[in-house]
């Protein structure tokens, strides 16, 4: 039950997206993010949407799995969007009992919603086509420069790659002790949520107690591989920026400059 | 032949969690490891033995003594990582060695820690596959593999430092039969192939027997040494000491007990079947 869960939600291709280096990746959705705050009307949306679809169809990620990444945030979108419908002032064009909606607040509500669904939509986009591993490593040569003020961008990217590791490992071993204590009689099923999480207590003692001792021996078998930090470590595979990385750039590059023609051509909504 | 390891008198010992007091693990052990050979070290549990192959790659070092690798003290902390590079360490759990999501990109931890040119790290990740046998693994996760490949693949990730020495601790201990033997075959073939000095840290008879030599170490001191036709055949004392012998020398012990009259340093079935039939052959007559 607990084997089937995948790490993360990496889909596996070998598109361009895919192939792209993970700095480019992770640098582009930052400015991504960034760029979806400062469009100004609904045409550099429409640029965005565009470009977006694009991306989508380009990684050959099936869009249902880019939807889903949608899914937790849905009451956030909708909550959000609602408050700004009724609760910005302005030019009122409906009201109805205590209830009024303004023209501002019908775009602010929108703009807001835009937002937040290109937001999530582009960074899922970038976890579905990255795989974990490569994020982390991606992470750690971004960080690198930070290393001088203190940023333990390689600390960091262990501990990540090591939680990364032993993630199955310590599913199976959850699994293994939960029908150990079934077999003994313990109920996980029955029960208000109290006693739900009491019955929980008995799998989490030994599976820590059991986290513990790999970690320790882990640490061991590390230093016998003569690991001591970051310090003059060097890499096996090293990223490399490449021709497609450099294309992703323009094509970005192009958009923002769409993006920012279409802000000075038809202005600001409000 | 040369000595890689120099062991002088070593002993060993800790503070007590509950009490404080020094509690003594090893006693004074003086031994040494030739170079080319492959040497079983055998104890039952809290023997030592474990604390002993610790001691190989300054992962602890000396109370007293003093171990010496290829000539440099372990206690130097300035030769830690130098020693360590020279004596490769596996240990009993595969799980826990592992570092990487990715069977290359582990055996790849140790070159990239000792700091070797990306190129060269591809060449020895890829020598030290191949001398397990796995590289047909190499893309895969190691989450994916049976315990047997995945003791293998840690083996290589000691491999691809290039050490001379390879120590393992009870490698076998929690895999099944036939990863046992998987691991049995890899050793030897390092020995063989690759002229590796192998010190095999273990409980089990049968694994002893493949060695060129035998040391028992009982309550922190060495109690027997020797070739496994020597060492093997005392099954009383090897008893004392709370071991089992290799099945096949335990039932000449017992045939033996009862007057059969059959050479004492018979090791492994065939040999025993051999002497069986020998002796009945000349009863027959």
């Amino acid at each position: 039950m607990l084997k089937d869960i995948t790490l993360g939600q990496y889909f596996p291709g070998s598109s361009v997206i895919h192939r792209l280096d993970p700095r480019t990746k992770i640098l582009l959705v930052l400015c991504y993010i960034v760029l979806t705050f400062l469009i100004e009307n609904f045409i550099g949306y429409l640029l965005l949407a565009a470009f977006t679809v694009g991306c989508i169809l380009v990684s050959k990620v099936p869009p249902k799995f880019v939807l889903k990444g949608l899914k937790p945030i849905l009451v956030f979108v909708v909550i959000t969007g609602l408050f700004n419908l009724f609760l910005t002032r302005g030019d009122v064009v409906f009201s109805w009992w205590i209830f009024s909606i303004t023209r501002q607040g019908i775009y602010f509500a929108a703009f807001m919603v835009l937002r937040l669904v290109f937001l999530m939509v582009g960074t899922s986009l970038l976890t579905l086509t990255t795989s974990p591993i490569a994020l982390t490593d991606g992470m750690e040569r971004l960080l690198r420069p930070l290393r001088k003020v203190g940023v333990p961008a390689h600390e960091l990217a262990m501990m990540m790659s090591i939680a990364l590791r032993f993630i199955p490992i310590l599913m199976e071993e959850t699994d293994k002790i939960m029908k150990a204590q079934s077999a003994r009689g313990a109920d996980f099923e029955s029960g208000n949520i109290l006693r739900r999480a009491k019955a929980m207590v008995p799998i989490l003692v030994p599976l820590f107690i059991s986290a513990f001792r790999r970690a320790d021996e882990l640490a061991t078998a590390m230093e016998c591989r003569c690991y001591r930090g970051g310090e003059n470590r060097t890499r096996f595979k090293e990223l490399l920026y490449g021709k497609k990385d450099l294309g992703a750039g323009i094509s970005f590059l192009a958009l923002v400059a769409l993006v920012f023609a279409a802000n000075f051509l038809f202005g600001k909504v409000i | 032949m040369e000595t890689v390891i120099k062991i002088e008198n070593l002993r060993f010992s800790y503070p007590s969690e509950e009490t404080g007091e020094e509690v003594p693990v090893l006693r004074g052990i003086t031994m040494e490891v030739k170079r080319g050979e492959f040497l079983a070290v055998l104890g039952h549990n809290g023997s030592g033995k474990s604390t002993l192959a610790k001691h190989l790659n300054a992962i602890l070092t000396p109370t007293e003594g003093r171990v010496l690798v290829e000539g440099m003290d372990t206690a130097d902390e300035n030769l830690l990582y130098e020693i360590r590079q020279k004596v490769g360490m596996v240990f009993q759990n595969p799980d826990n060695q592992m570092v990487a999501n990715i069977v290359e990109e582990d055996v790849a931890f140790a070159p990239e820690n000792l700091g070797v040119p990306p190129a060269e790290i591809r060449q020895r990740v890829d020598e030290a596959l191949s001398a397990v046998n796995m590289v047909a693994f190499r893309d895969h996760a190691p989450h994916m593999l049976s315990g047997g490949q995945k003791q293998r693949i840690a083996i290589a990730g000691v491999l691809a430092m290039r050490p001379d020495i390879l120590v393992l601790d009870e490698p076998t201990a929690m895999l099944d039969p036939a990863g046992r033997k998987e691991i049995l075959a890899t050793i030897r073939e390092l020995k063989e192939k690759h002229g590796m000095t192998v010190v095999l840290i273990t409980h089990y008879m049968d694994e002893a027997v493949l060695a060129d030599r035998v040391i028992v170490v009982d309550r922190g001191v060495i109690a027997m040494e020797g070739t496994p036709d020597t060492v093997f055949p005392k099954v009383e004392e090897l008893k004392r000491l709370g071991l089992d012998t290799p099945q096949a020398t335990e039932l000449v012990y017992l045939l033996n007990r009862s007057g059969a009259g059959l050479p004492a340093d018979i090791l492994n079935p065939r040999d025993c079947i051999r002497a069986l039939t020998e002796r009945l052959t000349k009863e027959n007559k």
